[in-house]
């Protein structure tokens, strides 16, 4: 009988939930909104997971993310650099690596070498350059974040100057005002993120494959234009949104290794 | 503390908001420090004084008022304590730690000053703070940009007395600093009536090096690297307290927690457990009541071993020569040891990043989380030179800067939790 281990990553915006087999194989990933209370989203988890099959009771289960303290049957925490390190590495089949996880409220850049974290950046308290700045971008012009970032690729000629979201908010509104085109604003949009996470990416050492994971790299213009401003190929993977929630539950298995 | 209540009132302090502080820092103190399993009982000292930290000492310190004693307040330990001791006056520290008087030093100040400077700012213009109003004079230094202007704004409210600090390290500095000394020396002498004489002086200069030894001995029990005899949240503490403490009962509590270390240390006595990671934090002072960072770092599963900061190791490491006949040699001496400091307000400073690097070996660290309180310019920029010369020499190291405000201490304890988790 294959064990199966348990991982979920309560990030900001949704809740990513996987069952890895001991074949490394991803069984079984959902997705849920985290919604106001983290508390919820996890016995919405539980329920799942015990629906498909997989009771967390009995299976070996870690969280991470920034919700992680709020899921009451998972046997170890771990921060969500260690586990998108982890996931990143099982993903991406490379133990020499950099990271980059655009998330719901930080970024984080991440150093693997040799299969160990090396070093890290997250941004600071600010949402430049987050998941969570996109959002409210993309709401302000009326669009889906993943539209806005197509839209984007049409775009051109425009930018916004604002790191923080309450002005660049402004900023995109008064472009509104002015007619500018929704392409060139998406475009303005993006290129602020990308550029913004590109500088922080600069200040890390990097090394091996540069790979996005999180929410975002599904995003093709998004992984396209971080590529061109880190000069190099950024590579995503399909299932990249699970990075965090697949090394959790690496971690897990881990816990079940050490006994 | 009906008692206490009349005496704040008496020294011209806004009691009912003074009261906000005083129903808080009891429930954080409980939180940081009550919450710890295996202290020292030597900590217990240190407990009775946060219990009633604007009691007590205050009171001891208008005590003295009375006997016609002046008290200096400081903000930087740049300032000679010796000198005040030599006139028979006494010295507090006057660094607000607290987030609590942020917003009325913000009332002047720009926001882009750094906490330390806001809190210390509001402290005395709010008037919520015992020792703001207990000192007699301010004594500043020309070292940051946002304490000299900061200087000035409270000048307006209290005697105020500069010190030139130069801004760097070479022998014609040193001269100039053991000028400013003496021209301290000769203001300390008028404002309190008393003359400074070379014995007077030299019996100064033992009673501080006293101090430091005794500081020294604390921080030496923490090099064992198999045992951690305290928490870095409880040495932390002893460190803050020492900048308002008498000196010699300062000396006196840490030669006796030194004495309870070394025994712990024989018999393998730990506050935490064997291969707990070991981490130094290196940058800006943390001023009483700021304990944040190492309640993060060891409630994620780390040890605190070191502070390379004013609240540190900076503060007792080197002492000054004793014995010398003439105050001009005294004064020289004293120049010489203050000049050793490393602060990052000198340029260039190469004796920092050397410090840290010898710090690190000395307490055996496995990583060090270089620390700078936001909008401090020069600990910021330095950081960079730190932390490359860290990474050279493969020790990992973490930069962080932060606040005194609580709202990002998710973010830092994902951080410092990551960090933790990389050193393995
Ligand atoms: S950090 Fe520099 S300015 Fe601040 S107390 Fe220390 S020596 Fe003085
Ligand atoms: S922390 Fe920096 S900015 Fe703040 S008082 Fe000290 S030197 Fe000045």
């Amino acid at each position: 009988m294959t064990t199966y281990y348990i991982g979920i990553d309560i990030g900001s915006t949704c809740a990513k939930t996987v069952v890895l087999a001991e074949t490394e194989e991803i069984a079984l990933s959902f997705v849920l909104p985290t919604g106001w209370s983290s508390v919820d989203t996890a016995e919405e988890i539980r329920r799942r997971l015990c629906e498909a099959g997989y009771d967390p009771a009995e299976l070996a289960c870690v969280s991470t993310g920034y919700g992680r303290v709020s899921v009451p049957f998972a046997r170890k925490t771990v921060t969500e650099i260690t586990c998108h390190a982890r996931g990143a590495m099982l993903l991406h089949h490379s133990r020499d690596l950099t990271v980059i996880d655009i998330g719901g409220q930080d970024t984080k850049i991440i150093r693997v070498e040799d299969g160990l974290v090396k070093d890290f950046m997250m941004n600071d308290k600010c949402s430049a350059g987050t998941g969570r700045f996109l959002e409210v971008m993309a709401n302000t012009l009326g669009l889906r974040p993943d539209d806005m970032c197509d839209l984007a690729r049409q775009g051109g000629g425009v930018s916004i100057s604002s790191m923080c979201t309450v002005f660049a908010e402004s900023e995109v509104i008064s472009l509104i005002g002015k007619g500018e085109k929704k392409e060139n604003i998406a475009f303005a949009v993006v290129d602020s993120i990308v550029k913004k996470v590109a500088s922080q990416a600069n200040r890390l050492e990097k090394g091996g494959p540069v790979c996005l994971t999180g929410g975002l790299c599904e995003s093709d213009y998004i992984r396209q234009a971080l590529g061109e401003q880190l000069h190099t190929q950024v590579q995503a993977v399909a299932e990249g949104r699970y990075a965090g929630a697949v090394g959790a539950a690496l971690c897990a298995r881990d816990l079940m290794k050490k006994g | 503390m009906a008692d206490r209540r009349e005496m704040w009132k008496a020294l011209g302090m806004d009691v009912d908001t003074h009261d906000g502080l005083c129903a808080a820092l009891p429930v954080a103190f409980g939180d940081v420090y009550l919450s710890q399993k295996n202290r020292p009982e030597g900590m217990a000292f240190w407990d009775f004084v946060v219990s009633d930290i604007h009691g007590i000492r205050p009171a001891e310190l208008l005590e003295a008022q009375k006997e016609g004693r002046k008290v200096f307040g400081t903000f930087c330990v740049f300032v000679p304590d010796e000198v005040v001791v030599a006139a028979n006056g006494i010295v507090t520290g006057l660094c607000g730690g607290s987030q609590f008087w942020v917003p009325d030093g913000e009332k002047v100040l720009p926001k882009s000053t750094c906490p330390l400077v806001k809190a210390s700012v509001g402290a005395r213009l709010g008037r919520t703070c015992p020792f703001f109003r207990i000192a007699d004079m301010y004594v500043g230094e020309t070292t940051c940009d946002g304490k000299k202007k900061a200087y000035e704004i409270l000048g307006e409210d209290v005697p105020m007395y500069i010190m030139d600090l130069p801004q760097m390290k070479r022998e014609c500095d040193i001269l100039k600093w053991k000028d400013e000394i003496a021209a301290f020396a000769k203001k300390v002498e008028e404002f309190t009536g008393n003359t400074i004489t070379p014995e007077k002086l030299d019996e100064a200069i033992r009673l501080i090096n006293n101090k430091r030894k005794a500081l020294a001995r604390v921080f030496e029990a923490r090099k064992n690297p198999d045992n951690i005899p305290i928490s870095g949240t409880d040495a932390l503490l002893v460190t803050q307290i020492a900048f308002f403490d008498d000196p010699a009962r300062c000396a006196e509590m840490c030669n006796k927690l030194a004495d309870e270390l070394e025994e712990r240390n024989r018999q393998g006595v730990s506050v935490f457990e064997k291969g707990t990671k070991r981490i130094m934090i290196t940058g800006t002072p943390m001023a009483i009541p700021n304990w944040k960072l190492h309640h993060i770092v060891e409630t994620s599963g780390a040890a605190v071993v070191c502070e390379e900061m004013c609240t540190g190791t900076r503060y007792f490491e080197n002492l000054v020569e004793e014995g010398l006949p003439t105050l001009d040699e005294q004064f020289m001496a004293l120049s010489k040891r203050y000049m050793k400091n490393n602060c990052a307000c000198f340029t260039p400073n190469p004796g920092r990043v050397e410090d840290i690097l010898r710090l690190a070996k000395e307490y055996h660290v496995d990583g060090v989380i270089d620390v700078n309180l936001k909008f401090c310019c020069l600990y910021d920029t330095e950081g960079y030179s730190v932390e490359r010369a860290l990474r050279e020499a493969g020790i990992p190291v973490l930069g962080i800067e932060t606040d005194y405000d609580d709202g990002d201490s998710e973010q830092l304890r994902t951080r410092i939790g990551a960090f933790v988790e990389m050193l393995g």
